[in-house]
């Protein structure tokens, strides 16, 4: 508890630091070598913080491992063939994952950003820390199915990867503790804040937004910040939003802590980059952003756990949204696409 | 709300402590000593041996045989009559009935004195399921983790019933696969036991020598106590936490660990 206390209160002197540093310096310099290591001024303080502080060469160990296909079994999938780049790190155009050898996952994989913000991880929150995320692609036999043991194997018997992992974490055999927090070096820096919305938030430079825009910002604020809530545009909750009578198929939170009343519950997901992400929920069953809309106006279907927002006085589900206010919603949404974060090289795979 | 009563105990039993230290100081005496901890696994009365060409029987009659055993102990404290406590530091330890080293370990800087109980929990705290990457014991490689529901696997029993389904029609019977885990309600399985010391004996904590705790652990109490398990209705817990897993969990936290004696020398 204290501890925390103490992490945040660190995080913060060092943001108010560097911000009295650097006056007029932007929240992510073109010629930083390391990315997402400032806190954006429109955030709240982060949960994670590495416990070894990220350089140049940590960053690019971690960075090598994510686009690294040798942590599948046959080498035939890396982190980065479900998480792509210029789909803000989710898996562009599939409803569900395919992993090795083409088989199908069961749940839609979502963008990769801000994670040093998340409490819990995947749609249902079964992963309760950022180091701890590879365990489940690497062993789940749908997707890299391989073992840890072997994938320490694979990176000890490669003369290049011992040196690199020896620079930061000191000699000897790669440890399952290393590799997990090498990877998470990346998967930390993974920082969305340059929409043209953020320029906005933070009244910089090219932060305008057109009427329609602003009316679409006042809508979600109004309607949808009960979950999509704060500028990470989540509030890391569990909630059912109306997708389903029964859960057969995916009982979401349910799963994971075994109380009856989390049935249907899935993961609040981020707002940002969501014009990048299509298909939309856990399922990937919307294929465009109208069709999202359309369930909130009309197909939120009733459930025991339906989430109380989604009950309006009178007995109606979801969120009545005229024409117009879906239009201008999801004009709104299309601001908050990030070009800088899809198109940072530093997080591209090195040819 | 736990939360501080528990620092104002831990407070006032370091203070205690400290108070106890400066009353009895004696100066011949080291101030700290080492105890043994092992840990023999049996079936009933039998020793354990993983792949034994005969059955084991359970306390209901049912037959079994072993292929993996392993368990968590952590989080070991020693008592003083007085009531004085001292936790071993990051106490995390992993007993595999196939590896030999894993058997015992040793307790170190323990203030020397005369102590009445041994605590210990079977699994991992709840805060180091959900904290990072670790080393040691705790490795997320030490077939103890399960990544999906990610947190650590307190306890597995592996092998074979005649009375379990055997869908397979496998020589030694159906495959049984007991994998306990899970730290949160409703499906907490973390237990914490204190299995008591022989009649009338003390660990004694004294510098010069290191007393060897030998307990016996005994896999049939995973199965009979609170919660009868028979292998016709139940071969299998886990991919994660379950109310059977709970059932099993409160079996072992009755009755599976005993000491058997204390070697003094
Ligand atoms: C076969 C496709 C596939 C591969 C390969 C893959 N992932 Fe994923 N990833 C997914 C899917 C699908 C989910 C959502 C799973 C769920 O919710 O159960 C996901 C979820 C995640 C999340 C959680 C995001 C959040 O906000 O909750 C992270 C982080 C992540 N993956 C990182 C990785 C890393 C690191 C690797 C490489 C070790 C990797 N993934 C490999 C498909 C994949
Ligand atoms: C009661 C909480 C709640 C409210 C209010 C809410 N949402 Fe959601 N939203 C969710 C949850 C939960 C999901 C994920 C559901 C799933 O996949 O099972 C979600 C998913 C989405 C997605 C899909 C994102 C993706 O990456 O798949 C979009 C887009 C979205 N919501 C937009 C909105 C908009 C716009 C509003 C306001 C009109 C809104 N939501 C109101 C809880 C809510």
């Amino acid at each position: 508890m204290i501890r925390k206390a103490t992490g945040w209160l660190a995080v913060a002197l060092a943001a108010l630091l560097s911000a009295a540093c650097h006056p007029d310096r932007d929240v992510r310099p073109a010629d930083e070598e390391v990315p997402g290591t400032v806190v954006p001024g429109n955030f709240p303080a982060p949960v994670y913080t590495p416990p070894i502080a990220t350089t140049p060469a940590s960053f690019a160990l971690g960075r090598q491992l994510f686009y690294d296909a040798r942590l599948s079994r046959d080498g035939s999938v890396s982190c980065g063939s479900c998480h792509q780049q210029f789909a803000a790190f989710a898996h562009a155009g599939h409803t569900l994952s395919h992993g090795i050898d083409g088989r199908l996952g069961t749940r839609n994989a979502p963008a990769l950003q801000n994670l040093r913000w998340g409490r819990s991880f995947m749609w249902d929150g079964g992963v309760s820390n950022l180091e701890i995320i590879p365990l489940a692609p690497i062993n789940n036999p749908l997707e890299m199915d391989e073992t840890l043991e072997n994938v320490l194997r694979k990176l000890n018997a490669d003369a290049g990867y011992r040196q690199r992992f020896a620079a930061v974490y000191g000699e000897g055999p790669i440890n399952a503790q290393q590799f997990l927090r090498a990877l998470a070096q990346f998967t930390a820096a993974l920082t969305s804040a340059n929409s043209r919305y953020d320029h906005y938030a933070r009244g910089e430079a090219g932060g305008t937004l057109t009427t329609d825009e602003l009316r679409g910002l006042a809508l979600v604020r109004q309607r949808c910040s009960g979950c999509h809530a704060t500028d990470l545009f989540t509030d890391e909750t569990y909630r059912n939003n109306g997708l389903n009578r029964t859960f057969a198929a995916d009982s979401g939170r349910v799963h994971i802590t075994g109380r009856p009343a989390e049935r249907g519950l899935f993961k609040v997901p981020s707002l940002r980059n969501v014009a990048l992400t299509a298909p939309y929920m856990h399922d990937g069953r919307f294929q465009t952003l109208a069709e999202v809309l359309a369930h909130y106006d009309h197909g939120v279907q009733d459930s025991p756990t339906l989430d109380a927002q989604l009950r309006q006085p009178g007995g109606r589900l979801g969120i009545p949204l005229t024409a117009q206010e879906q239009a201008d919603i999801q004009a709104f949404l299309l601001t908050l696409t990030d070009h800088d974060f899809i198109n940072d090289k530093r997080l591209a795979e090195r040819q | 709300m736990k939360f501080p009563k528990l620092t104002t105990l831990l407070f006032s039993l370091a203070t205690a402590s400290l108070l106890f230290a400066s009353c009895d100081d004696d100066e011949d005496q080291p101030a700290t000593g080492s105890v043994d901890l092992e840990f023999e696994n049996v079936v009933g009365n039998q020793a354990l041996t993983l792949n034994a060409s005969t059955y084991y029987t359970t306390e209901a009659g049912d037959q079994f045989k072993v292929s993996k055993f392993n368990y968590f102990i952590s989080n070991v404290k020693l008592t003083k009559s007085n009531g004085t406590t001292w936790a071993e530091p990051e106490s995390y330890h992993l007993v595999k009935q196939a590896e030999e080293n894993t058997h015992s370990f040793t307790l170190k800087d323990v203030p020397t004195g005369d102590y009445t109980q041994l605590t210990f929990t079977i699994g991992v705290d709840s805060t180091r399921n959900v904290s990072g990457a670790q080393t040691g014991a705790l490795a997320q490689n030490n077939d103890m983790y399960w990544s999906w529901s990610s947190g650590y696997i307190f306890l597995k029993m592996e092998g074979s019933s005649p009375q379990a389904a055997n869908p397979g029609n496998l020589p030694n019977g159906g495959p049984l696969q007991f994998h306990i885990g899970g730290f949160r309600k409703p499906n907490n399985t973390v237990q914490t036991v204190s299995p008591s010391l022989p009649a009338s004996t003390a660990l004694k904590v004294r510098g010069t020598v290191t007393p060897q705790v030998h307990l016996k652990a005994d896999l049939n109490k995973m199965f009979a106590g609170p919660n009868t398990v028979r292998f016709a209705t139940l071969a299998g817990t886990g991919h994660s936490s379950d109310p059977n897993s709970v059932k099993i969990s409160q079996n072992y936290a009755a009755g599976m660990f005993r000491i058997d004696h204390i070697h003094a020398d």
